[in-house]
């Protein structure tokens, strides 16, 4: 299992060490910083070998958090570990900072005593460490609400803590999809996906026991029964998912058995389910982008996107960003809507347009002035991305909520 | 005022003036204090002079402060154990403190401290809280058992926790069922043979209850559990799986690959016609492909474990290619992980698609990721045969565009090319020398000399391209030198007038000016061939050379094996088995996937049974280890094999000591030129010549009664796997003498000379008894039967099975390992017989669990010819009784080392089902001595 817990800022400088197993000593922080932090080339791999200890690494803006062992442990896990370590820490004090690590070691040190108990992860769920993992030093607690705390840690419902109340009882569900396409330079799709997050806020009383029915539209490819030809023949359009994964809050056998998703949610915010679908999938906008190299020190770029949706949507807050070479010294920007502006820091061209209805059109055209260079290693030409809001009255289509 | 201060380094004299602080009166003074000797001791300060004081600030109700305490009693006790011991009284205290909170932190910190003075203190404390009223004392209680195993093993079995460890699988809380599996498999792991989990359906049920209770982390604990886990039969499996199956919905992908790595496991014994089976394989695609979209570093772990399973069974994701095309922002250890996949995924359906791609990374801008492309480009033409043409042009497009490395990598492959279809693509060859001079690694000019060595004949100017290559002859790399004296002498094979000059000139380069020995030794060889007989040389130089395999690079079948018993875990990610990587004996069972068995017939029954016959037997081939006779024969330039993990898998199956030192007795020549006569005992004849073997066959013909039952010979290590060496052979036992009869033929175009053979150590100490002669040298397509002698002399070693025998054969071209099983009744000695009174108390004193029982099937034989029959191959039967119209016949035999084997069978008159019962006081023989009656007597 884990061996030991180390943070270290950008410099290699460690903030937190924690060392769980007696067969990682001390030279295991400098053989990380040495051989990792301060590699020369670029980090070629997640997971690092010296001298048969084992590092895994994830880094937060400019911070490493490494895991260190020297046993076969499983590796999914530590890096799942690593994560969750990084949202509980958000969830105490926010981002994730040398100076926010600084501040609040002590804190760290009590929460990594308590979620790894000689490198096995333990109850990770922020609901529950705020419960006896307080900076306000220990408050005198009653027995009852002693073993209260101890039956949350340990028991089922390890995310919730009980006697939550609340005037109003709310629920909100957002829908966050993201569309991951892959085109070829002939403009041909090669791949496209869907993948979608479903979140959702509680704020409710008690113990709700909450329940969400899919209905017949959505069709799960793992079933292997609903297979591409039967929902054609079924003639109504249905949704095809391929997978999804949710929240461990949720009962996964039930949904396996009966396609309901019941759960007990945690409260606030959280992640319900995760899904991918690649089935039918139609492009909302378009993206037509053309350049052309004039000399060597001048580009032209010219962008047009299509919206490709229903005239009756509206796309709100789209945000295009058109990276450019790091040598531009300078941009001359026109665009027909919305508002564009060259942003040095940040190496890309920004337009943002307010609204957008559906099957129009509207382009950008920029000259960019580049510094010449001895550099030949020629621009990689990096993807033009790009955000948008759709707001879709019938919300909770096609989730039913009981 | 914020915490970060106490990180700023104070100036000297700062351990004193802590000390001050530590015993200040001021309760806020003290908790500043402690925070500061953390600060220091986390940026790796010294701090232990403060262990007194620190500990003063022990005795506090701020828990806060004690948390930091302890903290730093965790990390210096060791250094100050006398010290230590003051702690112990607060900790015994917090122990029975009426908050959970605080008795668990107290036996969590107590496990923590690694002092054996400690340690005694910590067993009543412990016991209390491992039966404690709160679940969360007890969860905690049960991590700590498994941290004082880890300082004293002998404590915690003395002190019978194990048990109690045992007990709270059974536990009503779900999350001190997880911690109990994951104490107790770690436990497990220092203890191979203890069978401390005890896996059975009952624990197994409970495991599965608790699996969809508890947190995401103890479902990890529990699944990797169960995937140690065999099930009886295929229904168990099968039931099992489906109550996994809903884990794959998960949202924390090191559940899902936990669940994928059972699936994987118990799949192996579920029959391939079942539904159930390919509704599984159905079911494992979408997970693995959403692990895809989590974050890079998980993508990393997935892809490293996708690239397992895809080779072992590439069916579950051969449609799903699309995912795995590389995107721009993805990691390069993300990148290349995937174009690896990619490749073992690519087929005739999607080749198409894979091109179009590859040759779009081949223009991306990290240098490693467009030379994995272009040598994806080359595995592609290699592995469909199909695209090979378009592959080609690919190359071809790709080295016009001259950049440098693209051009080399593109040579690199082009020659694997050349190997897989030869005399199809030379027409590029005119392209390749146009980019000679801008070559400069040495791969890249090795593998431009070997082509134009090969292809001599049809570059005309291919002594001036390689005379140029000779001007820095010493500069070159040893990989460039070896390859351009090769090259010379083809090309001197092929055009003796015009290179008779060059030839001189790379042969004295290679033997007087150069230090290392395997380039002096070559160009030795080489001149010796040339100056004593050409046709020769020019067999063996311009020999044709054997395909190249289609898959490139895969994992040896056993280890991939093994690496899908470790999948989500390190091993699986360094694609090596958890030896390689890890200290000591620790972890480092291994693991193997379960044999398929079928519900509807009992373990007993001999179509179940592990491991048939002998004769039926595939022998398995290891991989050869160095090519360095092969070398000479210019075959090294092979495909590009990943080195680690053949090394690897040698050494799991044990070949080390084939390799280390033996192997340099047999290829030291005089020592096996006289065999020691004495070595030779009764079997003279069967190491002579074809001639006086005849002869022997005679005798044998003659004393069949007495010689015991020779198997059929069966192929040991087919002639694609040993260079067109194969090996065939069979096991015999005549006359108190054991030997192997062997049959070597040459499938190759070289003579073939020089051979010896040696075994590994295994676990009857069977050894060659004489040298292998193979009088003349086997030429092409020939074939020679030998008798090689065996004595049980050697040394021993337990192999697993227990009648593996792991064998070497070198001959003048390379070693080549192959392993076989032997039957066991060449073991069994003449005088087994054992009297009958012995008989009677042996039997009755060996214990019941020591005894076997097998069912043999389909024998329809009388219980005097059995007995007959089972005489000749020395079992002998010491009583008959006849028991309610059964014949029982009451046996012994006696093994080379003198175990002694007491049976019993059950002979019913008209059914030919035979119930054999084995008693032996080495029980593990039994299974194989059972397989050895049933040859026999099938036979």
């Amino acid at each position: 299992m884990i061996g030991g817990l180390f943070i270290y800022n950008h410099k290699g400088e460690v903030l937190i060490s924690r060392v769980y197993r007696d067969d990682i000593g001390r030279n295991a922080v400098d053989a990380f910083r040495v051989n990792v932090i301060h590699a020369r080339q670029q980090v070629r791999s997640p997971v690092t070998n010296i001298a048969r200890t084992s590092f895994f690494h994830v880094k937060r803006s400019n911070i490493w958090l490494a895991a260190v062992t020297k046993q076969n442990v499983n590796a999914a896990m530590v890096f799942e570990f690593l994560y969750k370590m990084c949202d509980v820490m958000a969830a105490y004090f926010g981002k994730i900072s040398e100076e926010n690590i600084k501040n609040n070691f002590v804190l760290i040190y009590e929460l990594l005593d308590e979620i790894l108990d000689f490198g096995y992860p333990q109850n990770s769920e922020t609901g529950a460490l705020k419960t006896f993992i307080t900076q306000q030093g220990i408050k005198s607690q009653t027995k009852e609400e002693q073993s209260q705390i101890t039956s949350q840690v340990t028991g089922q419902i390890g995310w919730r803590r009980e006697g939550i109340k609340y005037r109003r009882n709310e629920l909100f569900l957002d829908v966050l999809e993201s569309v991951n396409l892959l085109m070829s330079p002939q403009g041909q799709v090669l791949s496209a996906h869907v993948s979608g997050r479903v979140v959702m806020k509680s704020y409710l009383s008690g113990m709700p026991e909450c329940k969400f029915g899919m209905n017949d539209k959505i069709v799960i490819e793992k079933q292997g029964k609903g297979t591409a030809d039967e929902t054609s023949k079924s003639g109504k359009q249905s949704i095809a998912i391929d997978d999804c994964t949710f929240h461990q809050c949720v009962r996964l056998s039930k949904f396996d058995s009966e396609r309901s998703i019941s759960f007990i949610p945690p409260d606030g915010e959280f992640e319900l389910m995760r899904y991918r679908t690649t089935k039918d999938i139609i492009l909302p906008f378009r993206v037509i982008p053309l350049v052309r190299e004039v000399g060597r020190t001048k580009l032209e770029v010219k962008v047009v996107i299509k919206s490709n949706f229903k005239p009756s949507l509206l796309a709100q807050k789209i945000e295009v960003r058109i990276p450019t070479p790091l040598n531009t010294s300078g941009v001359q920007v026109i665009c027909m809507k919305g508002k564009a502006k060259y942003k040095a820091s940040e190496n890309a061209i920004v337009w943002k347009i307010k609204r957008m209805a559906g099957m129009k059109e509207s382009q950008i055209s920029a000259e960019i002035e580049l510094l010449p260079t001895n550099d030949k290693k020629k621009w990689a030409r990096p993807p033009i991305s790009m955000n948008f809001e759709v707001w879709q009255k019938r919300s909770l289509d096609p989730w039913r909520v009981c | 005022m914020t915490d970060s201060k106490y990180f700023t380094t104070t100036k000297k004299g700062e351990i004193f003036e802590l000390k001050a602080e530590l015993n200040s009166d001021k309760k806020e003074k003290k908790k500043e204090a402690v925070k500061k000797v953390i600060a220091s001791m986390t940026v790796g300060k010294d701090v232990s002079a403060l262990f007194p004081d620190v500990v003063n600030c022990m005795q506090t109700d701020n828990l806060e402060l004690k948390k930091l305490v302890y903290l730093y009693l965790m990390n210096y006790a060791k250094s100050q154990p006398d010290m230590a011991i003051m702690a112990v009284n607060t900790f015994v205290k917090d122990c029975e403190d009426p908050n959970p909170l605080i008795r668990a932190l107290a036996v969590r910190t107590m496990g923590c401290i690694r002092v054996d003075k400690i340690t005694e203190y910590l067993c009543e404390p412990l016991r209390k809280c491992l039966k404690d009223e709160d679940p969360y004392v007890r969860k905690t209680a049960a991590v700590c058992v498994a941290k004082l195993h880890d300082i004293n093993a002998q404590l915690v079995e003395d002190q019978g926790f194990l048990d109690t460890l045992k007990d709270l699988i059974s536990d009503s809380n779900p999350m001190v069922v997880a911690n109990a599996v994951a104490a107790l498999s770690e436990i497990a792991e220092s203890h191979p043979s203890s069978n401390l989990l005890d896996l059975n359906p009952q624990s197994i049920n409970k495991l599965l209850t608790a699996l969809n209770e508890c947190t995401e982390w103890g479902q990890i604990f529990i699944l990797d559990c169960l995937a140690n886990y065999t099930p009886k039969d295929d229904r168990e499996a099968q039931s099992i799986c489906e109550r996994v199956t809903p884990r794959l919905s998960h949202a924390n992908s090191a559940v899902v690959l936990s669940a994928v790595k059972v699936l994987m496991k118990f799949m192996e014994m579920l029959s391939k016609d079942l539904d159930y089976y390919g509704t599984l394989l159905k079911k494992l695609a979408p997970p693995l492909v959403t692990l895809l979209s989590a974050e890079p570093e998980l993508q990393y772990v997935a892809l490293r474990n996708i690239n397992l399973i895809v080779q072992k069974r590439p069916e579950i994701l051969k449609h799903e290619m699309k995912v795995f095309f590389v995107k721009y922002n993805d990691p390069i250890y993300v990148k290349l992980e995937k174009l690896d996949i990619m490749i073992r995924l690519a087929s005739q359906a999607n080749i198409a698609q894979v091109l179009a791609e590859l040759k779009e990374y081949a223009t991306e801008v990290d240098v490693d990721f467009v030379r994995k492309a272009v040598r994806a480009i080359g595995r592609c033409a290699i592995k469909v045969e199909q695209s090979a043409e378009r592959c080609v042009s690919t190359l071809l497009d790709l080295i016009q565009t001259k950049v440098n490395y693209v051009v080399q990598e593109a040579i690199v492959v082009i020659k694997d090319i050349f190997r897989k279809y030869p005399n199809k693509y030379e027409s590029v060859i005119a392209t390749l020398c146009e980019n000679l001079d801008s070559l400069d690694e040495p791969e890249a000019r090795a593998a431009m000399i070997w082509i134009v060595g090969e292809y001599a004949e049809r570059i005309d100017n291919a002594d001036e391209l390689l005379e140029s290559f000779l001007e820095g002859f010493h500069d070159e790399s040893t990989q460039v030198q070896l390859q351009l004296l090769t090259a010379i002498v083809k090309l001197f094979l092929k055009k003796p007038t015009e290179t008779q000059e060059l030839v001189q000139q790379v042969l004295s380069l290679a033997t007087q000016d150069s230090d290392n020995p395997d380039l002096r030794d070559r160009g030795y060889i080489y001149w010796r061939l040339l100056s004593t007989d050409p046709v020769a040389a020019k067999e063996v130089v311009l020999a044709e050379k054997p395909l190249i395999s289609e898959e490139t690079d895969l994992i040896e079948p056993t280890l991939l094996d093994e690496l899908i018993c470790y999948i989500g875990t390190l091993a699986s990610v360094y694609h090596k088995p958890p030896s390689a990587f890890v200290e000591g004996g620790r972890g480092v069972v291994h693991k193997s996937l379960p044999p398929r068995t079928a519900s509807n017939e009992s373990t007993e029954s001999p179509e179940t049974a592990p491991a048939g016959a002998p004769s039926g037997e595939q022998p398995d081939v290891i991989p050869t280890q160095g090519d360095l006779l092969g070398d000479l024969l210019n075959l090294d330039l092979g495909p590009p094999v990943s080195g680690p993990p053949l090394a690897t898998s040698s050494v799991q199956m044990g070949a080390v000591d084939l390799l280390g030192g033996g192997l340099d007795s047999l290829i030291g020549g005089p020592n096996f030129v006289a065999p020691p006569a004495a070595a030779v005992p009764a079997n003279l004849g069967a190491t002579m010549g074809s001639g006086l073997s005849d002869l022997f066959d005679l005798t044998s013909g003659v004393g069949t009664l007495s010689g015991s039952y020779v198997a059929p010979k069966a192929v040991w290590l087919p002639a694609m796997k040993a260079k067109g060496l194969e090996i065939s052979g069979t096991f015999t036992r005549q006359v108190g003498s054991i030997s192997m009869d062997l049959q070597l033929t040459n499938k190759a175009l070289q003579v073939m000379t020089d051979f010896a053979i040696q075994f590994n150590r295994n676990s009857f100490g069977l050894a060659p008894a004489a040298p292998l002669q193979v009088h003349a040298p086997l030429s092409p397509n020939q074939t020679v039967e030998i008798s090689l002698p065996l004595n049980t002399v050697g040394s021993v070693m337990k192999m697993e099975p227990l009648n593996n025998l792991q064998v070497a054969v070198k001959n003048n071209i390379d070693v080549f390992y192959f392993s076989t099983l032997y039957p066991l009744h060449i073991l069994f000695v003449e005088d087994g017989k054992m009297d009958r009174q012995m008989f009677l108390a042996t039997w009755k004193d060996i214990p019941n669990e020591n005894e076997a029982q097998f069912q043999i099937r389909d024998c329809p034989l009388n219980a005097e010819a059995v007995s007959s029959r089972l005489q000749s191959s020395n079992i002998f039967t010491v009583a008959k009784r006849n028991v309610e119209g059964q014949d029982m016949l009451y046996q012994s035999l006696k093994l080379t080392n003198g175990i002694w084997v007491l049976a019993e069978l059950r002979i019913q008159p008209g059914n030919p089902s035979f119930t054999l019962s084995l008693k032996c006081r080495a029980p593990e023989v039994s299974q194989h001595v059972y397989q050895a009656y049933e040859t026999i007597l099938k036979n």
